[in-house]
């Protein structure tokens, strides 16, 4: 590959002519042979270019912790790799509704979130001319086989998507999911900024994951401004806030597993825990999502040291009593019942399918960006990586337990020794013509954006590639062969996003 | 099952004291905004240039702030060189009508109660049934969040249901996507009436941070066949406490002015 593809670093800018152009077969053949030799595409992607697409991607080697970029320029028809590479079909898909690009042979071209094209005519021309749901569902036909459609409107309170079961009996044959009801255009809100908006909006993309996307699109706009790391105690103070995220949602997500099987006592301890490391978050920000923390050049606020030590105090207490609460859980032969070989993902088919995050981890494969492509401080204070192997309902919540005790560690010692100096560098701009790609850990997996500035130094393609893009198939395969019932246990044990898969 | 009421007991009780004892929120929590239009000086257009949502507008005697745009971001507050705004800790947000949003002072503004019959059908027992409509988990969050132990909406009677046709009203989240409307107007025919429209968060007020997204309507007013909203929710995403405090003055079940805050001791340790 070497000279044939552009290695960049996350967070690091470069001049976006760099980026090498290559013919179509070229550029699919490295695509092919790196996500077959086990590297992954965190970005693929496409802008209109006179008569034709050019298409970049992203790829990311996690033993070298680098970022391959390669581009390419398509007009027409291109031949598909989805039937070799599975884990490139909604990337694939995304071309094709996106810039009307052919790809010939995908197994399932369908829509991904009905929106508007960005070609001529396309871009920003009002409502789609469907809606999600107006689509032809893959269906099996024999006897005693039934259909069953749930959503867009849940019984929960959740986002919107529709679910249709192709079962025999009580097992699911095949589930497909329908996405799309979120589409808020979010990608062509960012393009043309910076503006005072970008960041709400970045903040916005999965509301559940504000630090994690706002410090993406920080950690690609100081890349982009070439102005160097953040001063190191707003750099410590980022890191926690993005841990408060993920034991906030961690916690909350072992609370509803347990509310999922009727386990009441970890079900409402767990709901309330929470809230602990929420209201941390509203101590730093004001904001218990942590929103208006992370901006460009460092964080808005500073934490005292003392009220740093009296707040991983009271976190140290807090972890103690998740602690007692998910002991219950896991200790419940009731649970374990419900939970044991339940929605089993094998190690192969994560790896095939591109799946990211504590899903893939619980599937024993060892991906965190954390660990693989680093930004101060996890540089020089690394956090273990955890892993589970079943790869069932179990070994998700597993993994998001131990995961959240690595966090709590982390937090409280990050807390107590913050380093001294300033939290905020003074902003600015982002150069012109340069291409930055920004990978950072949130809690449900790898977030990556993308940022290509044109002549004027504003954004002209912003790309967001949000976990959630790469992990709904892996549910949609955990539920086969299982009892419909336990659909919303596999459902929750992934909890996806909606709004971050549909933009 | 020794086990669970050791926990219990240790764990003890978790509720809030709300509304009988004080809120305790944190020293940086941000509710509604208090302006002092006087030290607005001419020409002077600091904080709207940093408002992601165009929410605040200048202007000497004229300063004022769309709290159903308003992010709380504190971006404006921390802009303006003269301090003519401040972010006060009163959670109290929500109101009935769009107009009364707009903060143009340091008044606080409370949400009316419904008329004497929407009260006596539903003051004892209200049941909502919320729609995202483009609503980014953060709102959808917090809104269960207020059904938890520690908020807990039931002792109140309130309680969000599965079937709209169970509802007394809906709970609109997000700006409300092209994609999500006739899901959203289905909904809504499906709830029996009398029935209560609720905009919860900047979003589904005003559009929020996707206002003027060609692919979303800007918020849920008059975007059901022109039903008004009854009540509006501020925030991103709205506090629990603000999602109750609402409500229950919706309902006539919380009247008085008196704002009991505490503080939570993280950042100031002489709170008391």
């Amino acid at each position: 590959m070497p000279g044939r593809v552009l290695q960049v670093r996350s967070g690091e800018a470069t001049d976006a002519g760099a980026v090498p152009r290559l013919p179509l077969d070229d550029f699919q053949g490295i695509l092919a042979d790196a996500v077959t030799a086990g590297h992954r595409a965190s970005a693929y992607f496409g802008e209109a270019w006179h008569e034709g697409v050019i298409l970049t991607a992203a790829i990311a080697n996690d033993a070298r912790g680098t970022i391959g970029l390669l581009s390419t320029r398509v007009e027409g028809v291109m031949p598909s790799l989805a039937p070799e590479c599975p884990s490139l079909q909604l990337f694939e898909r995304e071309l094709v509704e996106q810039l009307d690009v052919g790809v010939a042979g995908h197994p399932w071209p369908r829509a991904v979130r009905f929106e508007p094209a960005r070609v001529p005519g396309g871009a920003g021309a009002g409502a789609p001319m469907t809606i999600p749901g107006d689509h032809p569902f893959f269906a099996v036909e024999g006897e005693e086989v039934h259909e069953v459609a749930v959503g867009p409107v849940h019984a929960g309170i959740i986002e919107p998507g529709h679910f249709r079961f192709q079962c025999h009996g009580e097992n699911v044959l095949h589930l497909e999911i329908v996405l799309g009801y979120q589409h808020r255009g979010v990608e062509r809100l960012l393009e043309g900024g910076p503006t005072p908006r970008t960041l709400a909006v970045a903040e916005s993309i999965a509301g559940d994951t504000g630090i994690g996307h706002a410090l993406a699109y920080a950690r690609a706009h100081e890349g982009l401004a070439g102005v160097g790391p953040p001063p190191p105690r707003a750099a410590a103070l980022r890191a926690v806030a993005l841990e408060l995220e993920r034991l906030a949602n961690h916690v909350g997500d072992l609370g509803a597993l347990a509310s999922d099987v009727g386990f009441l006592p970890t079900a409402s301890y767990c709901g309330a825990l929470r809230a602990d490391f929420l209201n941390a978050l509203a101590e730093l920000s004001g904001n218990r999502f942590g929103r208006g923390l992370v901006v460009a050049g460092g964080v808005r606020h500073d934490l005292p040291d003392d009220a740093a030590l009296r707040l991983s105090d009271r976190l140290e207490k807090a972890w103690e009593h998740v602690r007692a609460a998910a002991r219950l859980f896991f200790r419940a032969a009731s649970v374990r019942n419900r939970t044991d070989g339940t929605g089993t993902i094998s190690r192969a088919l994560a790896a095939e399918l591109g799946l990211v995050g504590p899903v893939a981890r619980a599937c024993g494969l060892s991906l965190d960006v954390r660990a693989s492509h680093p930004f101060a401080p996890y540089d020089t204070t690394p956090v273990p990586v955890a892993l589970a192997l079943s790869g069932d309902v179990t070994a998700r919540a597993r993994v998001r337990l131990d995961e959240a005790e690595r966090s709590a560690a982390f937090v409280l010692a990050a807390l107590r020794a913050l380093p001294p100096g300033p939290v905020r560098a003074p902003p600015a701009p982002p150069r012109a013509s340069s291409i930055v790609v920004s990978l950072v850990e949130g809690w449900r997996g790898e977030i990556c954006h993308v940022i290509r500035t044109g002549a004027d130094g504003r954004f002209a393609r912003y790309k967001v590639v949000d976990p959630s893009f790469h992990n709904w198939m892996g549910l949609q395969l955990a539920v086969r062969g299982q009892q419909i019932s336990d659909f919303p246990l596999c459902n929750k044990s992934f909890n996806l996003s909606y709004c971050g898969h549909d933009l | 099952m020794i086990d669970v009421l050791l926990t219990r007991l240790r764990l003890g009780r978790q509720t809030i004291a709300y509304p009988d004892g004080p809120v305790r929120l944190p020293d940086r929590f941000r509710g509604r905004p208090a302006l002092d239009a006087t030290r607005c000086p001419a020409s002077c257009d600091t904080c709207a240039g940093v408002c992601p949502t165009d929410a605040v507008h200048p202007g000497p005697g004229a300063l004022r702030i769309d709290t159903g745009a308003c992010l709380f971001c504190g971006a404006c507050a921390e802009a303006c060189p003269e301090g003519a705004i401040r972010f006060t800790r009163d959670y109290r947000l929500a109101m009935r009508t769009r107009d009364e949003l707009v903060a143009t002072a340091d008044v606080p503004l409370l949400a009316r109660a419904l008329d004497a019959r929407m009260r006596r059908v539903f003051g004892r027992s209200l049941r909502l049934r919320q729609v995202s409509a483009g609503g980014c988990n953060a709102c959808e969050a917090e809104l269960n969040a207020a059904g938890n132990i520690q908020f807990d909406l039931g002792r109140f009677g309130i309680q969000f249901v599965a079937s709209p046709r169970h509802a007394d009203g809906l709970v609109v989240t997000g700006p409300v996507s092209a994609n999500m409307r006739v899901a959203l107007e289905k909904t809504w025919e499906a709830t029996p009436a009398p029935r209560l429209l609720i905009a919860a968060g900047a979003c589904a007020i005003s559009g929020g941070p996707f206002a003027g997204s060609p692919v979303c309507h800007g918020g849920v007013d008059a975007l059901l066949h022109g039903v008004p909203v009854d009540l509006y929710v501020p925030g991103c995403p709205p506090h629990p406490v603000t999602v109750l405090d609402g409500l229950l003055r919706l309902l006539g079940r919380l009247e008085g002015d008196r704002l009991d805050v505490t503080d939570t001791g993280v950042l100031r340790e002489d709170w008391r």
